[in-house]
């Protein structure tokens, strides 16, 4: 059996064990869905007493939440298993996954896909509608594709960075929290315009964790807004999220180097 | 060619110093200490295929270390090692796809799914063509008489049935070696005794090389011809269960049950280690005194019901040989 086919079996097995827990997957969900919601909220405040940030309205801001939060809740329902990794190297779990003729990013990646994600996926959904209704959007072939290559290249990104968290694991299962600066802390600070930031803050998320290419540039695009603080050109907005795809990639090479030293000194 | 050759392996680990307290802690963050500890150091020997090897030694004296190396896991600092004719960390996958793994502490089946489902996902992992599954999974399933199992979700079987149904899951891909990590750990003594002989059978009739990591001596004793005692990074001892006693001590015991109670029995040659109201256990030095001649003296001077002599338990020789001594063994020091 190939590694799809197998990766779609090991899928099937989580979503059975899951629903073994009926009750707990509703409530969770629904938590998901509020956490989320409660975000909104938080936003909705902040213009609501100052009107406008730097030029930028509500809507527009509602765009990239969006698109972001879409992005992060298929990027952490794929990559749950590699969030959760720690506790496979602390058990000693890890061992099990090596002593099978598979890749270990393949098991590891397979472990989970959490589907009360679908809270905050729908609540992501909601704000997207929203704010594409109010700002009138057109909802052309083009923008609809920009808009899933968006989602795509989020959810890509996000699930890069739980990769990159789990390898930490190879050398410490201690402050692992450092990770959740770029994965919780990237997701609010891409949920505003990237022109508001200062420039290193900028150049820090466009070039190191590049979660501006996921939303802030193909959000221009899609509005047909051009880029009067950063001055970035539609075709750079338009491949911009294909970064996040790019981003993945060399997170699972990152891996294979922690694999090889967990190896050599084993714990 | 050996099945399994291991030529002076080293493996050291670095264990990270932890300071005390808080501000330690944090100290520790910034810079850490390490300190080296040697698991293995210089170890070798070889198998033959179809041998089953008990590997015996204290927590912490390289036994798993052994077997992760040996599986491909992880990679050591010096030594030569081949299992099927290949180096296991150079070719891990080839390497795993021949063996079999059971750890008696952790189960590799799904917690929340029936044995079976983690059998079919187990059959694709290997890939497993669906026949010879069938073929395997029916003649484990009644080897291990684990049939009625099958359908529960595993989180609600028992230690025992759990260990059946983990050492079918282990065999599913019908491999030539099988790693057994105390497989009877905690288990009652009737799925002990039908774990001991379902691995007997399979080193019997199937062939497979068997080695085996336990703390319970009755495993060792009742499956064992040969072993492998290590301590402290090296072999110790590499042999059979009577090597391993005449490396250790040469004591003998004489088990004595006398006529009437609380009675008494002294010889110079041979000293009580217990006694119940009918019943003496002696010791001595063959080699001091032939048990012959020690026996016929106390037959002469004691009125005897019963007598025979054995060999101290396995338990007490590995703890004497760990250095793990107990109470009532302590003074057993000046015969070895």
């Amino acid at each position: 059996m190939n590694a799809a086919r197998l990766y779609i079996r090991y899928i099937g097995i989580s979503i059975r064990s899951q629903m073994q827990y009926r009750a707990s997957f509703v409530m969770l969900s629904i938590s998901s869905f509020f956490a989320t919601a409660i975000d909104v909220v938080g936003i909705w405040a902040l213009f609501e007493r100052f009107g406008t940030l730097r030029g930028w309205r509500l809507a527009e801001v509602g765009l990239f939440f969006g698109l972001v939060n879409v992005a992060m809740a298929i990027g952490d329902a794929f990559g749950r298993g590699f969030d959760q990794f720690y506790r496979k190297v602390r058990d000693g779990g890890f061992d099990r996954l090596l002593l099978r003729p598979r890749s270990t990013a393949l098991q590891v990646a397979a472990q989970e896909l959490t589907l009360f994600r679908i809270g905050k996926l729908t609540q992501g959904l909601i704000v997207l509608f929203w704010a594409a209704g109010v700002l009138n959007v057109t909802w052309t072939a083009g923008t609809i594709l920009l808009a899933l290559f968006a989602i795509f290249g989020g959810a890509t990104l996000f699930y890069g960075l739980w990769v990159l968290q789990a390898t930490l694991c190879f050398w410490t299962v201690e402050s692992l929290e450092i990770m959740n600066a770029f994965t919780y802390g990237g997701a609010e600070t891409a949920e505003f315009p990237l022109s508001i930031y200062r420039p290193w803050f900028r150049r820090f998320f466009t070039f190191v964790v590049p979660l501006a290419c996921v939303s802030y540039f193909p959000a221009l695009a899609i509005l047909g807004k051009e880029d009067s603080a950063l001055g970035s050109s539609r075709g750079f907005q338009q491949a911009a999220p294909g970064i996040g795809v790019v981003f993945m990639l060399i997170s699972l090479q990152v891996w294979k180097i922690g694999v090889r030293h967990y190896r050599s000194t084993g714990s | 060619m050996p099945q399994i050759l291991v030529e002076n392996l080293v493996k050291t680990f670095r264990v990270a110093r932890r300071r005390a307290g808080a501000l330690g802690a944090l100290v520790g963050l910034a810079r850490r200490e390490y300190r080296t500890v040697r698991a293995l150091d210089g170890v070798s020997f070889s198998m033959e295929e179809g041998e089953l090897l008990g590997y015996i030694g204290p927590n912490g004296a390289g036994k798993s270390t052994t077997v992760k190396i040996l599986s491909g896991i992880l990679v050591p600092e010096a030594g030569r090692v081949e299992v099927l004719g290949k180096t296991p960390w150079k070719h891990r996958i080839e390497t795993v796809r021949n063996i079999g793994v059971v750890f008696g502490q952790r189960t590799q089946l799904w917690w929340d799914l029936p044995a079976v489902e983690s059998f079919e996902l187990l059959r694709d992992i290997y890939r497993v063509p669906q026949s010879e599954y069938e073929r395997t999974r029916d003649e484990l399933v009644e080897l291990l008489q684990i049939e009625p199992l099958l359908d529960t979700p595993v989180r609600q079987l028992s230690l025992g049935q759990r260990m059946r149904c983990d050492l079918a899951a282990a065999l599913l891909h019908s491999p030539r070696i099988l790693y057994l990590d105390e497989p009877t750990i905690g288990l009652d003594a009737v799925s002990k005794l039908a774990v001991r002989e379902f691995i007997r059978r399979l080193n019997r009739d199937r062939g497979v090389t068997v080695i085996l990591t336990t703390h319970d001596m009755d495993d060792i004793e009742a499956l064992c011809r040969r072993v492998i005692v290590i301590h402290e990074g090296g072999i110790f001892l590499d042999g059979t269960l009577d090597d391993l006693r005449a490396r250790v001590t040469r004591e003998r015991r004489l088990i004595v049950d006398l006529v009437h109670e609380n009675g008494h029995i002294s010889d110079p040659d041979a000293e009580i280690i217990s006694r119940d109201p009918r019943r003496l256990t002696l010791r001595f030095d063959p080699q001091r005194v032939a048990p012959a001649k020690l026996i016929a003296r106390i037959t002469a001077k004691h009125e005897i019901r019963d007598l025979f002599v054995e060999n101290p338990p396995i338990e007490e020789i590995i703890a004497r040989l760990y250095g793990e001594k107990k109470p009532s063994t302590m003074a057993l020091g000046s015969y070895t």
